[in-house]
């Protein structure tokens, strides 16, 4: 421990915390525009400094440690002017187009300016016109906003080890783009959106499809349905000033019905399937021998896009269930709207998710039409869905609870988990034991595969033989389970783990890129909370229980993994290195 | 026995003439057949300036200047051949300078590690590795009082020091021969120069800190530099002074090149460390510092070229030897690079205290041009401009700082009475501008809208207000940006303000450049009396400026004119008055 003074306050912290973290325990909020929790300090904006007394100097709060007797002074009129002026130059070098910009009321800069009271642009502005790059159809990049904090350009590298962003050019000329200066789209990128949730500004934005959502609804020839995925329900309530975490399911379901779709249902029971498959799958090839083992998860299409473009020697590994909105959408346009009488064709799916990969999932492969239509129309993110909500002037807070259409919206404890990371594994560990066993597991909660450790590696004794099993989220933790992988194969050694879920986002989708701004570890930990604490509420905790699922397999899709399923709920993949590490 | 003769021409850092000459005499010497018996060097500095072409003939020790040509049948059959003295060709030069890193430069042959070893090199390696003891190193240089040379001043015993004490396996030390500064040639010199004694420096280094690799970061656009280096490193391994079990004993040290892309701020030492880890030349907090946490993580000691240089000589000589060079805080002996407006440009070592007076004047000769001196740039764009006034103070790091300006890496620029100073902090300005890195906002945006702010004031749009947003920006670039580069960016412009506020405020207020250097503040106007009336600038003026008939005469509307210059460039009888 250390202690020193800020602003005349004596404060004592652990060796190593930096001057920015001790001023928060003395409640003093030091302004930044590039430190992000998640991120090391790339030090870039300027506006942390802070003066410590007897060095004429002034240094960043942001990376500076609180040494031991540090006299620091936080705020003073000529610290407070270094800020301003800085503020007002990333000003002149900014569209300042707030009003119709996609993070208007929601911007750290715009934020930052109304603190300071900046009233007037004091320097001459320049602004180069650098073009949108929209080639993906999830995320839009607009140079033109950066203000070159550089986190996206980390979360990029660093924390997704994907190396799409980076800055291009020196000096005033800086720009994010992906390297090479092609377009997103060709570059390395995923589309996991981490850059879009870190960014400060609106540099960097999810591609805003609520309008084609808006079209739809409006359409007297369409018949639209909607399902939510399991993070949005818990991440909605901080758009509306909900304390962090709040399940809101029931009320969601309400709102949907209100915004006009005309069928709710939920990713929670399209999760439960692919539990059903993917749960199977494991036992083929754990219990039955056939197929190679470990059985890796494949319902982010984030992770998939990046195993197939960097671990393409994976792929047998894969399971080749489908996520649970594309099962959702699948059945949707065969099952529902043949127990409704209704014309598939006419039927517009819309999945509510946290994701902006999502986007780009719903056309990833010909397996996407498995309906003979496009499964799911349209994907839009819980940031979209928020401001839906306030285009649509309804009062969130208020509205009553309902429950979601039969069919496809009634979940168990085990389709609501797959919200956070390691909820997959836990899920389908609950059906394979009983799979395997035919025996109810005398505990259903697996405390190990939770929580918010990069990789988490353990093992379940089912019917006395060990399942080894790992958790990975953040794509750059993924490397260190593959390499173990890898190791054991060439070494010829027995596998080292038996069943693997990964994850492209920290947290998993409750941390997704889709979700809204802020997003922190504590943040993430109070999601998964609300994610657990429907699990624990759930009568129902085990996806084979689920009535409605039992009811699909007698009624249309025979046993899990027979022709229909593999028709409607499969998919593959292939290979397509972008370039070699 | 074998001639050697060193040459270099004094009048111009270009090679090209030299190397002609050198070809020349080659060619000569080989008709006597006598070219296997001497041995031309081309000599990076001989501390002789503006002597043309200038010959160093060892081991005779003749020492000729203002060398042509023509003079080169002469010198080959009467003083190479015949060994006799051309008293008409002996050049004088004046021996005020003292000369410590400079010593080998024009004496030691740089592509010979024989020669080097011949005149006491090595032998300050061969001390430190007998004695075996890091301690006894460092103490000496404690008590020498070295600094750092490339700009900040930190004692070189103490960034060995902190190194030295980490518990770290892995250790590097770095040569940063990324000299960078406009006009600052330096390191340069010592690299083509004097080789050996870098790289011995940094064997020193190694030994001192426990480290047992070395790089040498050289920009890539000192070919001759690179060349020489790599060529005293390959010769080094051969005679086993690199390597493992260095003079026998258990010290082992590599050494490597790594080429700079030529990025200013690759000089500061985090990003210099980026770039030799393959990564963009971005500069990072500091702490860390490199003593501790630097190249991969590893504890790194980075030193300037002139630092290394100066190891060796304190070692031979005792750092109290060294101490007694210099003032009380600054010791030992600083090389400039002294150019501009100045007689005798080059490079001079003088001990530090020297005044800059005595730099200027007594060595650089006073102003070429005849006008009278105004000031001096020191530091490079770091730095800041010293007026007249104060050229009594004498060179050292807190000396040049009280006065705004800093020692840097020892680039002297000299200005006279024809030099703007706007225009003058307007070309430092956009170097760093031009160099920014672009990381941090102060230094990015904060220097593109001081630039901004001082084209405007030379192309007379200035206005009052723009002198206090120059100084807003100014201070909190100094106060809030990431590195020294953006720290110190707007010294140029603060000490010319300081000093000049005068200029700037004629600049301002009159639209008119004193010194007649800002184009957009001439005016022109058409002296009736030359004028033939002859409708040739009224036919060019772009703007629509000049007006008049053949019976009236013209004249130019000062409005409307938007000082392009063209109506002097047509007019024949020189009848258009720029002033």
């Amino acid at each position: 421990m250390v202690k020193g003074v800020i602003n005349g306050i004596p404060v004592e912290v652990k060796a190593g915390t930096t001057i920015l973290e001790a001023a928060k325990q003395v409640q003093i909020n030091i302004p930044t525009l590039c430190k992000h929790p998640d991120l090391i300090s790339s030090a870039a904006c300027g506006l942390c400094v802070v003066k410590i007394k007897k060095l004429n100097r002034m240094l960043r709060a942001c990376t500076t440690p609180l040494e031991e007797g540090m006299d620091v002074q936080t705020h003073d009129p000529e610290i407070v002017e270094t800020r301003r002026t800085v503020l007002e130059l990333i000003l002149s070098n900014h569209p300042n187009d707030c009003l119709t910009c996609g993070r208007n009321n929601n911007c750290e800069l715009q934020k930052l300016v109304a603190d300071f009271g900046i009233r007037e642009e004091s320097f001459e502005k320049f602004v180069k016109e650098i073009p949108a790059d929209d080639s993906t159809g999830t995320i839009v990049l607009e140079p033109q906003k950066c203000i070159k904090c550089g986190r996206c350009v980390e979360v990029c590298q660093d924390i997704q080890n994907v190396w799409a962003l980076s800055f291009l050019e020196r000096g005033v000329h800086t720009r994010i783009s992906p390297a090479g200066d092609i377009k997103l789209a060709e570059s390395p990128c995923v589309q996991c959106g981490q850059c879009s949730a870190h960014c400060p500004t609106g540099a960097i934005f999810e591609k805003d499809d609520t309008a084609k959502v808006w079209r739809a609804i409006q359409d007297p020839e369409k018949y639209c349905v909607v399902q939510i995925a399991p993070a949005v329900r818990v991440a909605i309530g901080e758009a509306f000033g909900f304390p962090l975490g709040t399940n809101l399911t029931r009320k969601l379901y309400a709102l949907l019905r209100r915004l006009g779709f005309e069928a709710v249902f939920d990713t929670n029971f399209g999760a439960d399937v692919t539990i059903m498959e993917e749960a199977s799958e494991f036992v083929e090839r754990f219990v039955h021998k056939k197929g190679t083992l470990p059985l890796i998860t494949t319902c982010c299409p984030s992770w998939v896009d990046f195993m197939e473009k960097f671990h393409p020697d994976m792929i047998d590994h894969f399971s080749s269930c489908k996520s649970p909105h594309e099962i959702v959408g699948a059945l949707a346009k065969t099952y529902f709207a043949k127990e409704k009488k209704i014309d598939p064709s006419k039927m517009v799916m819309v999945s509510i998710m946290p994701c902006t990969s999502k986007k780009y999932e719903i056309t990833r492969t010909g397996e996407m039409f498995a309906s003979g239509f496009q499964d799911v129309d349209i994907a839009i993110t819980t940031r979209e869905l928020a401001r839906m909500i306030k285009q649509a002037g309804l009062d969130f807070s208020h509205l009553p609870e309902e429950n979601p259409d039969h069919l496809l919206g009634d979940y168990t404890g085990a389709g609501v988990i797959f919200g956070a990371t390691g909820g997959v594994m836990e899920a389908a560990i609950r059906t394979a034991y009983f799979l395997i066993t035919e025996q109810k597991l005398p505990k259903v909660e697996f405390e190990n595969v939770r929580g918010l450790k990069g990789v988490k590696e353990t093992s379940v004794s089912v019917d006395g033989q060990e399942v080894r099993i790992a958790v990975a989220h953040g794509l750059a933790n993924v490397e260190f389970v593959l390499d173990k992988i890898r190791e054991a194969k060439r070494k010829k050694e027995p596998v080292p783990y038996h069943f693997v879920e990964v994850m492209a986002c920290p947290g998993g989708c409750v941390g997704g890129g889709g979700q809204p701004y802020g997003v922190t570890d504590e943040l993430r930990t109070a999601r998964a909370r609300g994610i657990y604490g429907d699990d624990e509420g759930s009568a129902l905790r085990c996806s084979h229980e689920n009535p409605y699922v039992q009811k699909l397999y007698n009624e249309f899709l025979g046993k899990p993994l027979g022709k229909k399923s593999h028709h409607l709920l499969h998919t593959a993949y292939k290979s397509r290195p972008i370039y070699k590490r | 026995m074998i001639k050697r003769i060193f040459i270099r021409d004094t009048n111009s850092s270009s090679a090209d003439k030299a190397r002609d000459f050198c070809n020349v005499l080659r060619n000569q010497l080989r008709e006597k057949q006598m070219d296997e018996k001497v041995q031309l060097i081309r000599a990076a500095d001989m501390g002789v300036y503006n002597q043309g072409i200038v010959m160093r003939i060892l081991p005779d020790d003749l020492l000729y200047g203002q060398v042509e040509e023509k003079d080169i049948p002469r010198i080959v059959s009467e003083t190479i051949c015949g060994g006799k003295r051309l008293n008409d060709l002996m050049c004088h030069h004046a021996a005020r300078q003292c000369r410590i890193v400079l010593r080998n430069c024009g004496v030691v042959d740089p592509e010979s590690i024989e020669d080097y070893i011949a005149q006491d090199g090595y032998q300050a390696l061969a001390k430190v590795l007998e004695q075996n003891d890091p301690e006894k190193v460092l103490a000496e240089l404690k008590t020498s009082g070295l600094r750092g040379r490339g700009g900040a001043g930190y004692p070189t015993w103490l960034k060995w020091n902190l190194a030295r004490n980490v518990k770290e396996s892995q250790k590097y030390v770095i040569c940063n021969g990324d000299e960078g500064d406009p006009g600052a040639y330096m390191d340069r010199s010592v690299l083509e120069g004097d080789p050996y004694s870098v790289i011995e420096g940094l064997t020193i280094a190694g030994f001192v800190t426990g480290a047992s690799k070395g790089y040498f970061y050289i920009r890539a656009e000192y070919p001759l530099a690179i060349e020489r280096i790599q060529k005293a490193i390959d010769q080094a391994y051969a005679c086993g002074l690199l390597g493992e079990n260095i003079l026998g004993s258990t010290f082992r040290f590599d050494a490597e090149v790594r080429l700079g892309a030529g990025a200013f701020v690759c000089g500061e030492e985090t990003a210099l460390i980026a770039s030799i880890e393959g990564k963009r030349g971005y500069p990072r907090p500091r702490p860390p510092y490199p003593s501790t946490q630097g190249l991969w993580g590893k504890p790194t000691v980075i030193n300037n070229v002139e630092t290394l240089a100066n190891i060796s000589p304190i070692i031979l000589k005792s750092g109290k030897w060294f101490a007694g060079i210099g003032t009380e805080t600054s010791k030992g002996t600083k090389v400039f690079a002294v150019t501009g407006k100045v007689k005798n440009s080059g490079l001079v070592e003088v001990p530090m205290g020297t005044s800059i007076r005595e730099i200027v004047f007594d060595i650089g000769g006073g102003a070429g041009s005849g006008k009278k001196v105004k000031a001096v740039q020191t530091g490079g764009p770091s730095g800041g401009v010293i007026p007249e006034d104060f050229f009594n103070t004498p060179v050292g790091y807190e000396n040049l700082q009280k006065i705004g300006s800093i020692m840097g890496s020892g680039g002297m620029i000299v200005m006279d009475e024809s030099d703007c100073m706007v225009d003058i902090a307007k070309f430092y300005l956009r170097f760093c501008v031009d160099e920014s890195c672009g990381k941090c906002a102060p230094c990015r945006i904060g220097g593109t809208q001081l630039l901004n702010l001082l084209e405007k004031i030379s192309d007379g749009k200035g206005e009052e207000a723009h002198l206090a947003a120059l100084r807003r920006i100014s201070f909190a670039m100094q106060k809030a940006s990431l590195c020294g580069l953006g720290q110190t960016a707007p010294n140029p412009v603060l000490s010319t303000l300081n000093y000049f506020e005068d200029e700037y405020r004629t600049h301002v207020l009159e639209k008119r450049c004193p010194a007649r250097k800002c184009g957009r503040l001439f005016r022109y106007s058409i002296i009736q009396e030359k004028c033939k009336r002859c409708g040739l600038c009224v036919r060019n003026c772009p703007s629509d400026a000049i007006s008049g008939n053949r019976e009236k005469g013209y004249v130019i509307d000062e409005a409307k004119c938007s000082r392009c210059g063209l109506c002097l460039e047509t007019c024949k009888p020189n009848a258009i008055l720029r002033g």
